[in-house]
């Protein structure tokens, strides 16, 4: 353990900014996640291997088809989305009206399965992932050497996350999303297509995840758990942030990230728990979460 | 004469119990399956054993050799329960690999109570051998002083005289981080700091900044697959080694070397007890290895000690004829002599130290790879009474002194 006067102020400003390119990757998780809750009232425990099959689906098209980062950063989420879309279509459709624990349930069944395919197939150590020419190199800020391409991992996530919050909160597109949540009937009897608007949601939700996963590629070994290994600390910023909430989980997510690189200053040992910590006294104090609503 | 009868019937089913065990072994491997070492030993552990039961010959002599394995998902909880079960149920008179600390500590000591025989491949905390040492366990294949001695101790010797430490937390990486601090320390070195990061950690970067912070010249990375590979490759984005610090991976496999590509792990030296191109023989073994493997991978070092382990088991088994009694098997072990494929030759110490050279290697330039798999050179071979801790030094209550 490191004493509390022994930190200096560079040390903790470099901390801190690690902690919000992690808190990065959860507020893009768990933007996901909210998002299908939100829309679906899933609890979509498919997030964590969706997640990996983006970072999958980058190493796929680099490996056997030469296409590069930036490609991949699109024509990951799409792919994985529409896979998402067909498990909505086939299966999530099925089990609309029914207690959360079924969906619960069948999307845990569901990631088991993805992952211990690909893990049969890949090993357990993964593949690695370049980090593209662009973004190669870092800045020394005094404080800290920060790489270029976590710098780039931050302000891409935090705009998609605001480009998120945006279109569902401030657009038409948004406001018939969330009619059709409200009250599913109503909105079907103004000409709206529910079902499919459902499934377009679902096959977004899980886009999202596997642009994490893109960009933690070059970051971490793309290898089968690397979601499952996350996906816990994700389900606790929903949980903190409030379920369904759009901006609650990305501030969640980043507050957490902050949190938890501040602990690995001052108390590393708890690093690992500090998130559920707070969800813990979050609960007590507010159940439905920071930003939540109350039922 | 009621007393009698039963006595008899007893009798008869105790004997009958003992023709039923007549020319039977029980193999377990307890490894990791789906973790972050599931790559080092993992399914490549049981497909190593099922090669040496093969190759032992033992079943044309009318042996029957049973295998079976587990995932101890690495908590010591369920490897305990595993290993209880097993020899409780009669499933195993051998426990192999058991790759992780924790796990082998708690097996060990189940085994010993059970009077079975414990053979570690995977597990590294040198302790095995020191104040946790016992007549029903061999340390196989390398410990956490083997590595420190070869990777710690060239290090410093090559101009790296102040150490930082990134350590997994728990008892391997504790034991690990204590061995390399005593080598660095011996060989004139001091080590600046250390930092603990879990086990299964996918983000090093906190810890690497405070590492890059200490100015220290050697990172020394006192943890293992997953999250060895992990920390190299977050290690070259933050330019540590531009920045004229060295990474020292105590312990890397080279399945570690395959996934993270030798871009990314090149020049980095490792200690290693089996090498698949080492000579023919270990070429040989390597190549039948990998064809029974999905992904065609070379054996890791800890796979190649399951195989020796299990090998020499078996020949103790056959000179010393079917038995129950898990001491006695290794003490037939220990008088003989080991001599394998993978591993040639070497000898157990009292302690339960399997002693044979340890190679230091260094991984090549992508440009000097030839052929899949051709990763890695020879910088130094370390003649077995070097590469382990000296019995003198040695806390089990089993040496004599």
């Amino acid at each position: 353990m490191i004493p509390l006067l022994g930190i200096t102020t560079q040390a903790l400003f470099a901390q801190l900014l690690v902690g919000l390119i992690n808190g990065a990757f959860y507020a893009l998780l768990s933007l996901g996640l909210a998002v299908i809750f939100g829309m679906l009232n899933i609890v979509n425990f498919a997030h964590g291997a969706l997640y990996m099959m983006g970072a999958f689906a980058a190493w796929f098209l680099l490996n056997y088809f030469h296409i590069g980062y930036w490609p991949a950063l699109v024509l990951a989420p799409l792919g994985v989305g529409l896979i998402g879309m067909v498990i909505e279509r086939t299966m999530l459709t099925r089990l609309a009206g029914l207690d959360h624990i079924y969906g619960l349930l069948l999307t845990f069944g569901i990631a088991l399965i993805i992952q211990g395919l690909f893990q049969n197939y890949f090993g357990a150590s993964g593949q690695p992932y370049p980090v593209p020419d662009l973004l190669k190199g870092g800045a020394n800020l005094g404080f800290m050497y920060l790489p270029n391409y976590r710098a780039w991992t931050v302000l891409f996530s935090i705009a998609v996350c605001l480009a998120t919050w945006f279109a569902i909160e401030k657009t038409r597109l948004g406001s018939v999303l969330r009619a059709a949540t409200e009250n599913p009937q109503l909105t079907r009897a103004f000409g709206v297509n529910v079902p499919r608007l459902i499934t377009l949601t679902y096959g977004f939700g899980v886009g999202l995840a596997a642009l994490a996963g893109v960009l933690a590629a070059p970051i971490y070994q793309v290898r089968p758990l690397m979601g499952a290994d996350l996906i816990v600390v994700v389900f606790a910023v929903v949980v903190i942030g409030g379920m369904g909430s759009i901006m609650g989980s990305i501030v969640t997510g980043l507050l957490l990230g902050l949190v938890e690189g501040l602990t690995k200053v001052f108390y590393p040992q708890a690093a690992n728990t500090v998130v559920f910590v707070i969800m813990v006294l979050v609960l007590l104090v507010r159940p439905a979460g920071l930003f939540g609503k109350k039922a | 004469m009621k007393h009698l009868v039963a006595g008899a019937a007893l009798g008869l089913m105790l004997t009958g119990a003992a023709f039923a065990q007549e020319k039977v072994v029980n193999v377990g491997v307890l490894t990791d399956m789906s973790g972050p070492y599931a790559d080092v030993g993992g399914a490549g552990s049981t497909v190593a054993a099922q090669m040496a039961i093969d190759d032992s010959g033992l079943i044309a002599k009318g042996w029957k050799i049973n295998l079976i394995s587990a995932d101890h998902q690495n908590k010591v909880d369920v490897g305990s329960n595993l290993a209880r079960e097993w020899i409780d149920q009669g499933k195993a008179d051998v426990i192999l690999d058991s790759l992780n600390s924790g796990v082998a500590l708690a097996v060990n000591q189940i085994v010993k109570e059970k009077n079975k025989v414990f053979l570690v491949s995977g597990a590294a905390s040198s302790d095995l051998t020191g104040k946790s040492c016992s007549p029903n366990t061999i340390h196989w294949t390398y410990d956490t002083f083997s590595q420190a001695n070869g990777t710690g101790k060239a290090l410093t010797k090559a101009g790296g005289d102040s150490w930082y430490f990134i350590t997994a937390d728990y008892a391997f990486g504790k034991a690990l981080e204590r061995d390399t601090t005593a080598v660095v320390k011996a060989t004139g070195g001091k080590v600046l700091g250390d930092v603990m990061a879990p086990l299964n950690n996918a983000d090093f970067s906190s810890q690497l900044l405070q590492a890059q912070a200490s100015k220290a010249k050697v990172i020394g990375l006192a943890n293992a697959g997953a999250d060895t590979a992990n920390a190299i490759k977050q290690a070259a984005e933050f330019g540590i080694t531009q920045g004229g610090q060295n990474l020292a991976a105590l312990l890397m496999f080279i399945t570690d070397v395959h996934a993270l590509g030798l871009q990314a792990a090149q020049g980095l030296d490792f200690t290693t007890a089996y090498y698949w191109d080492l000579n023919d023989k270990t070429r040989d073994f390597g190549n039948r290895f990998a064809q029974k493997m999905k992904n065609g991978a070379k054996p890791s070092m800890v796979q190649a000690g399951v195989y020796s382990a299990l090998i020499h088991y078996l020949k103790a088994v056959e000179a010393l004829g079917p038995t129950g009694d898990g001491a006695a098997i290794v003490s037939t072990m220990k008088s003989m002599p080991t001599e394998d494929e993978a591993m040639g030759k070497g000898y157990i110490r009292q302690d339960g130290r399997k002693i044979h050279p340890m190679y230091l290697l260094q991984v090549k330039k992508p440009s000097e790879s030839k052929y899949p798999w051709d990763y890695a050179k020879v910088v130094l071979t370390l003649p077995g009474e070097e590469a382990f801790r000296p019995l003198a030094q040695s806390e089990c209550p089993l040496v004599k002194k």
